[in-house]
């Protein structure tokens, strides 16, 4: 029998017995689209937070006091303005060191007012962070180096205060001091539940004078390149130890914080899909189940077949490709739900998913081998069967 | 040459720790373009016959030559293929498959026999015709009568052109009328072809029509009449 002529006889009998091909279709059916949805929306995850990481900039390097543990609250900052040109002196290129001085402050125009992030900063901050400007300018050297009352708002803090006025050039007081703000930044959206639209820059001198502190609590280093990033941070935390023996500092890089990120949610991804791969497994039990009624019941049309001349192989092969049929269409209708699922869940929810190509074809690889596996036993269970005995079933 | 040479052909079956003895001895020759009639009463151990006939099954002793080849050396594959060239069989409730067209059931000993499907179609049209259903091609078995559906059967049994059509009991299931036009089918396939007929019945009118009566009592050949 020609293998054509197999696959022709399967589908006949699968259309024969449309509703319970239906009802043996659908565990593989839910098992592919649970295996498309959770590994997208997996994936999805991984893109999201990586894009996040991403759009704060390229190759930064985040200088800490203390050393880095997430469990632990963060060390007392020991580092002061004279330490960050220290550091932009390591660096060599002081253009690609900038600073932070933060606090939660009121800021009021008027009627308005907002609680919002005030970071004291410099003029370098745009060579090292991505945040494009959508009014006005910077911060400049001068307003740092005079400690002018000058302000730069996040998109949100405008939006908060302003309404639809253009606020460059107004004034807007800040914890009680009269500021004026000189530009306000494009929308960035959060990094980490960082709402950086809800901050506002001012100089980092101001800034320290208005809180009353001397410290800093960050340094931020944008390196010249991705194979640097490493080295450079390492001579930083290096440097600052030779100059305080006593006293611990960290660099996190960007491409820690990728790495680390992508491999979690990579095992996250791996887990969620070897979860819908066992329910997958169930509907393969399913279809093994079915076949074997299925051969029960068609004892008669076997033992027929073999008395017109149907070897052992051809009734074998005629039941094995109705399993793989069953379970290769369920995996099909399975990764169209999958897919129309997680474009779905893509438009509906804040939840993003990520089709992949590879868990398309896993699920259809994995959905074929489902059938030969668990289709072979009532295959060979109809390929064995005595024609006689079959014949005189009735 | 001979369609079928037995000697000393047992078939027994255990049934629970009992043996059942179907066949106690069996020596028959057919020869080609015979027409015969086994006989015997219910449970004498006709339709073992014809299924070892028909090498459906294996004798548990004897000797069984099929065309001159003997079964016993033949494995499960070849005896198929064995069947599929040289016998036709017509059964008592007809076997068609239920779901499937006339000439799809007409044609399916070809598929095992790898005919492409348009010549396979045309053989089945062509015996279908010969059985006098040139009308019913695309109906299903439930749709036609029960001699259609057994002439059906024979237009199955003559499409792979065999040498012997076994048929157990072919009227059985049907009429006078009906049981009449099936006898007259298969008379002249047996005078028009030369096809060996061996027809199972326990109707003495049917086994008269036969060339030769070969009566079957407990498993043994009690009487053969030509
Ligand atoms: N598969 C089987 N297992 C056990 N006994 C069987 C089997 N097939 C037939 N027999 C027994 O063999 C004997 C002959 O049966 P069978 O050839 O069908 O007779 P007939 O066709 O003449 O009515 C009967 O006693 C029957 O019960
Ligand atoms: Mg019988």
């Amino acid at each position: 029998m020609r293998t054509a002529e197999a696959f022709r006889m399967a589908l006949e009998a699968l259309r024969v017995n449309r509703l319970r091909s239906a009802l043996t279709m659908l565990g593989v059916i839910i098992g592919v689209s649970a295996v498309v949805i959770l590994v997208a929306i997996g994936t999805g995850a991984k893109d999201a937070i990586e894009d996040e990481i991403s759009g704060l900039g390229s190759n930064i390097i985040l200088v800490v006091p203390g050393q880095l543990n997430f469990q632990a609250a963060p060390t007392q900052s020991r580092l002061d303005l004279g330490d960050v040109n220290y550091v932009r002196r390591v660096v060599g290129d002081p253009s690609r060191v900038t600073v932070s001085v933060q606090s939660g402050e009121n800021i009021r125009v008027g009627r308005n007012e907002a609680f919002v992030t005030v970071v004291g900063t410099d003029e370098n901050i745009r060579n090292v962070f991505e945040r494009p400007l959508k009014r006005g300018r910077y911060l400049t050297e001068t307003d740092i180096d005079t400690r002018r009352r000058v302000a730069v708002l996040g998109s949100e803090v405008s939006e908060q205060l302003f309404g639809d006025l253009d606020p460059v050039g107004r004034q807007a007081m800040i914890a009680g001091v009269r500021f004026r703000v000189v530009g306000v930044y494009e929308k960035v959206g959060a990094t980490f539940g960082v709402a950086r639209d809800r901050e506002t820059h001012i100089p980092v001198t101001t800034a320290q004078r208005l809180l009353g502190v001397e410290r800093v609590n960050g340094i931020a280093i944008g390196a010249s390149g991705p194979d640097v990033i490493d080295s450079l941070g390492q001579r930083v935390v290096d440097a600052l130890t030779a100059r305080y023996p006593d006293e611990k500092f960290s660099a996190v890089t960007q491409t820690q914080l990728l790495g680390t990120i992508g491999t979690v949610l990579g095992m996250l991804t791996g887990v969620l899909a070897a979860i819908a791969g066992i329910s997958l497994l169930v509907g393969g039990v399913g279809v093994s189940n079915i076949m074997l009624v299925s051969v029960r019941e068609r004892t008669k049309e076997i033992g027929l077949r073999k008395a017109l001349g149907a070897r052992q192989r051809d009734v074998l092969g005629q039941f094995l490709i109705e399993a793989v049929l069953l379970t290769t269409i369920g995996g099909t209708i399975g990764i169209a739900l999958g897919v129309g699922g997680s474009l779905l869940i893509e438009t509906l929810s804040p939840v993003p998913a990520s089709i992949t190509l590879w868990s398309i074809l896993l699920a259809f690889g994995v959905s074929a081998v489902v059938g030969v596996f668990f289709g072979v036993a009532p295959a060979r269970r109809a390929g064995r069967l005595d024609p006689v005995v079959a014949l005189r079933a009735e | 040459m001979t369609a079928f040479e037995a000697a000393g052909l047992t078939r027994s079956y255990q049934l629970e720790g009992v043996t059942v003895d179907a066949l106690r001895g069996v020596d028959l020759t057919i020869g080609d373009g015979e027409f015969a009639a086994i006989l015997g009463p219910s449970g004498s151990g006709k339709s073992t016959l014809m299924h070892l006939l028909g090498c459906l099954d294996r004798p548990t002793s004897g000797v069984l030559k099929v065309g001159g080849v003997d079964v016993s050396t033949l494995d499960d594959t070849r005896l198929a293929e064995l069947r599929n060239q040289m016998i036709g069989f017509v059964f008592q409730s007809f076997h068609l498959l239920a779901r499937t067209s006339a000439l799809d059931n007409v044609a399916l000993p070809l598929v095992y026999r790898g005919v492409a499907k348009t010549e396979r179609r045309a053989r089945a049209r062509r015996a279908l015709e010969a059985v006098g259903l040139a009308h019913r091609l695309d109906h299903r078995p439930s749709q036609m009568s029960g001699g259609e559906q057994q002439r059906v059967a024979i237009a199955r049994a003559l499409v792979g052109d065999p040498q012997v059509v076994l048929a157990d009991e072919p009227t059985g299931n049907l009429d006078t009328r009906n049981g009449e036009e099936v006898m007259g089918l298969l008379e002249r396939l047996n005078t028009d072809q030369g096809v060996a007929i061996v027809l199972v019945t326990h109707e003495p009118e049917v086994a008269n029509r036969a060339r030769r009566q070969i009566h079957v009592r407990d498993g043994l050949i009690e009487r053969d009449v030509a």
